[in-house]
C-alpha cells in the first residue's frame, strides 16, 4: 500500500513547488515616475514640416463577424436592431483601413517632449469600446467611462507596463489611468464581455495618429529630419517607411496592408 | 484486506469524484472564456455572495460556487473517513485530499490576486487534476472490489506492468503540465506534441505487455483498452483544439467551437490521467511479481493456481506457494 501514499505525497510536493514558483512570478514594480525627466526640447513651429497620407487595405475587404452578446441580456438589448460586429478589421470606402496607429518610430531619439495633460477617453458604451483603438503619450491620462447599465472590467495585458484589472459598475465614476512606458499596443479586454477588446498605444512623443474610417492620418509640427514612420494594425501587423522631412515641407506617405 | 466494504461511504466517494469532474469542466470553461478576471475580488464576488451572473461573471463565480461545494464534500469525505475507515492509509489519503482542495482554493485566489500569472494558472490547472485523481483513487479504495479477495496474476516480464503504468501516470501528468503551459501562454506547443508521443508509446507498451503477459486477466485488459480508447480520442481532440486555436487567432470573439473543443480536450486530459492512475492501481492490486515474493521471503500473499497459458496466469483463490506453482522455501 505504500506507493499510494507516496504518490499522494509526490502529488502534493509538485503542487507546493508549482505554487511556490507562482508566488515568485512577476509582481510588477510600479512604473518609473517621470520625476527627473529632462526638460522638453522645443520644436520651432515656424520651420516644422508635416507628414500625412492614407492607409489602405489591398484585396477584398473582410466581412466583419457578428458578435454574440447574449451572455449579458443588457448588451443584447442594446443591439436588437443591428447586431454588434467585430472591429478587428474595419475597411472603409476605397479600401481605407481604420484603427491603424501611424507614428514616428525613429528620428526623435535626441528630443524630449512634454506630456500632454489632455485626457483621452475610452468609453464603454453598448458593450463595446469607443474608440476601438486609442493612442496616448507616456503618462498622459486615459479616462475610462462606463456609459452602460452593466458592470465592465477593464483589464489591459501590457508587455512593458504594470498589469492591472479594475471593475467599473453601471455608470460608475470615471477611472483615470496612465502608462509610463512606450508600448505598441497594449491589448485591453473586458473579461465579463469576452468580445470587448481594444488597444492602447503608448508613445514617448506626440507624433502619432489613429486612422478613422477614411484611413487618413497627419502628423503636424514635425521638426525637419530623417524619420522612420511605423504603422501598426492589430490584425495585419506592422509596416514601416523611411521619410525625410525638410523645413516647412508637407510630405505624403501612404501605407498598404494586405491580408496576412 | 480486512476492511469491511461500506456502501454509503463508497457512494459518497464516487459522488465526490463525479462532482470534481464537473468542477474541472466549470474551471476549464473559465479559462476558455477568458473569464478568470471577470470577478476582481475574493472570497466575495463584487462584495457579495451572488453577483449578477452575466457574461464572464457567470463562469468565474459559477466555478467558485461549484468549487465551494466540492470543498465541502471533501471536508465531509475526510471527516467520514476519519470516523469510519479502519485503514490508516485511506484515512490519510482523505486528509491529503482535503489539503489539496485547500491548496487549490488558495491557488485560485492567487490567480485572481496576481492577474493570472502563467505559473499560478498552470499550478492551479495541474493541482486540479491531481485532486481529481485522488478523489477517483478514494472512490476505488472504498469500493467493494478493492476490499475483496481478487484473483492475482503473476508478472514475469520486464519492465513490470506496475512500472509501465506508473511511467504512464508520470508522462500524462507532464503532458497536462505542458498542455496547461501552452494554454496559459507560457510555452509553445512543441513540448506538448513530444509529450503526446511519449504518452501514446507508454500506453501502447502497457497494452502490449498486458496482452502478452496476461491474456486472461480480463479486468486488466479492460482497463488497458479503456485507456487506449481515451488516449486515441484525446489525440484527435488535441488536434482539433489546436486547429481551432490557430484558426481563431486574432479574432475579437473566440468562437464557441474553440471554447468547447479546448474545454473538452482539457477535461478529457483529466480522464486520461485518471485512467493511467486506475491502471496503476489495478495493476498494483492484481499483479504479483517474482521479486515481490522473493523480498517477502516465501509464503505468499497472492492467491492463485496457474490456469492460463503464457508467463502470466489468472488464478482462482487458493493459497499456494510462490512462482507459478513452484514451491519455494
Ligand atoms: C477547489 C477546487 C478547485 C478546482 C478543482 C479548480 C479547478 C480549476 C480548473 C480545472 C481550471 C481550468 C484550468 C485550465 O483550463 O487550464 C480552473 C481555472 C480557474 N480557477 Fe479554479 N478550481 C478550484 C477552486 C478555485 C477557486 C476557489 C477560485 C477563485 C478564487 C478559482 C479560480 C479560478 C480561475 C480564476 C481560473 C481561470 C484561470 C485562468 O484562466 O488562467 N478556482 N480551476
Ligand atoms: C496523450 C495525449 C494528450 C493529453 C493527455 C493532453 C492533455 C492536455 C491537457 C490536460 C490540456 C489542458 C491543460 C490545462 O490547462 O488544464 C491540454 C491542452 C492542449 N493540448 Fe493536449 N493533450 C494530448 C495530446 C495533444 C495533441 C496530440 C495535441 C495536438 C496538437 C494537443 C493540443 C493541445 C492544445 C492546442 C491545448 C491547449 C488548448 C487551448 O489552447 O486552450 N494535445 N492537453
Amino acid at each position: 500500500m505504500r506507493f499510494r501514499l507516496s504518490f499522494a505525497c509526490m502529488a502534493l510536493a509538485c503542487a507546493v513547488v508549482l505554487g511556490g514558483c507562482g508566488k515568485k512570478e512577476k509582481e510588477d514594480e510600479g512604473a518609473a515616475a517621470p520625476a527627473n525627466a529632462p526638460a522638453a526640447t522645443p520644436v520651432d513651429s515656424a520651420s516644422a514640416g508635416s507628414v500625412s497620407g492614407t492607409v489602405k487595405f489591398e484585396g477584398a475587404a473582410p466581412k466583419p463577424a457578428r458578435l454574440k452578446t447574449e451572455a449579458d441580456p443588457y448588451c443584447a438589448k442594446m443591439h436588437t436592431s443591428a447586431p454588434l460586429t467585430s472591429e478587428e478589421a474595419v475597411v472603409g470606402a476605397g479600401g481605407a483601413l481604420a484603427n491603424v496607429v501611424v507614428y514616428v518610430k525613429t528620428g526623435l531619439e535626441n528630443r524630449t517632449f512634454e506630456t500632454s495633460k489632455n485626457a483621452v477617453e475610452l468609453n464603454q458604451e453598448g458593450c463595446e469600446y469607443k474608440p476601438h483603438v486609442i493612442a496616448v503619450q507616456t503618462n498622459q491620462p486615459v479616462t475610462i467611462i462606463n456609459s452602460d447599465d452593466t458592470t465592465h472590467n477593464i483589464h489591459p495585458t501590457p508587455a512593458n507596463n504594470p498589469d492591472w484589472n479594475k471593475s467599473q459598475g453601471p455608470k460608475a465614476e470615471k477611472i483615470t489611468q496612465s502608462f509610463a512606458r512606450e508600448e505598441i499596443a497594449i491589448p485591453v479586454k473586458c473579461n465579463i464581455h469576452g468580445w470587448m477588446k481594444s488597444y492602447i498605444a503608448v508613445f514617448k512623443h506626440p507624433y502619432f495618429k489613429v486612422t478613422g474610417k477614411d484611413g487618413t492620418f497627419d502628423l503636424q509640427n514635425l521638426p525637419a529630419g530623417d524619420y522612420t514612420l511605423g504603422a501598426w494594425h492589430e490584425k495585419y501587423g506592422k509596416s514601416e517607411q523611411k521619410v525625410t522631412v525638410g523645413a516647412k515641407e508637407a510630405k505624403k506617405v501612404d501605407f498598404v496592408f494586405k491580408a496576412s | 484486506m480486512n476492511a469491511a466494504y461500506k456502501p454509503a461511504l463508497h457512494l459518497y466517494a464516487v459522488f465526490t469524484a463525479i462532482a470534481t469532474f464537473l468542477l474541472l469542466v466549470a474551471g476549464a470553461l473559465v479559462t476558455s472564456n477568458e473569464a478568470g478576471l471577470a470577478v476582481p475580488d475574493w472570497p466575495l464576488s463584487y462584495g457579495s455572495l451572488f453577483p449578477p451572473m452575466v457574461g464572464g461573471i457567470f463562469y468565474e463565480h459559477g466555478h467558485r460556487l461549484v468549487a465551494t461545494f466540492v470543498g465541502l464534500l471533501t471536508v465531509g469525505l475526510a471527516v467520514a473517513l476519519l470516523f469510519v475507515e479502519p485503514r490508516r492509509w485511506v484515512r490519510r489519503l482523505g486528509l491529503v485530499a482535503l489539503a489539496a482542495v485547500v491548496a487549490q482554493g488558495i491557488l485560485g485566489y492567487l490567480t485572481v490576486k496576481f492577474l493570472l500569472p502563467p505559473a499560478v494558472s498552470v499550478a492551479h490547472a495541474s493541482l486540479a487534476q491531481i485532486f481529481f485523481c485522488i478523489t477517483v483513487a478514494l472512490a476505488i479504495f472504498t469500493g467493494r472490489w478493492w476490499q475483496s479477495e481478487v484473483p492475482q496474476v503473476q508478472d514475469t516480464g520486464s519492465p513490470r506492468l506496475q512500472t509501465l503504468a506508473l511511467a504512464a501516470v508520470a508522462a500524462t501528468f507532464l503532458q497536462l503540465v505542458s498542455g496547461a503551459a501552452f494554454r496559459h501562454n507560457a510555452f509553445g506547443i512543441v513540448p506538448h506534441l513530444i509529450g503526446a508521443a511519449v504518452v501514446l508509446l507508454l500506453i501502447i507498451l502497457a497494452g502490449r505487455a498486458m496482452r502478452i503477459r496476461f491474456p486472461d486477466a480480463r479486468l486488466l485488459r479492460r482497463s488497458g483498452a479503456m485507456l487506449h480508447a481515451l488516449v486515441g480520442t484525446q489525440l484527435l481532440l488535441g488536434a482539433a483544439a489546436w486547429y481551432s486555436r490557430v484558426a481563431s487567432r486574432g479574432m475579437q470573439q473566440t468562437p464557441d467551437s474553440t471554447i468547447w473543443l479546448t474545454v473538452i480536450h482539457t477535461v478529457f486530459g483529466a480522464l486520461v490521467l485518471a485512467g493511467t492512475v486506475v491502471l496503476a492501481l489495478v495493476a498494483h492490486r492484481v499483479v504479483r511479481h517474482e521479486r515481490d515474493e522473493k523480498e517477502r521471503g516465501g509464503e505468499l500473499e497472492f492467491v492463485g493456481a496457474p490456469i492460463g497459458k503464457g508467463p502470466g496466469h489468472l488464478a482462482s483463490s487458493a493459497r499456494l506457494p510462490l512462482g507459478s506453482g513452484k514451491a519455494q522455501s
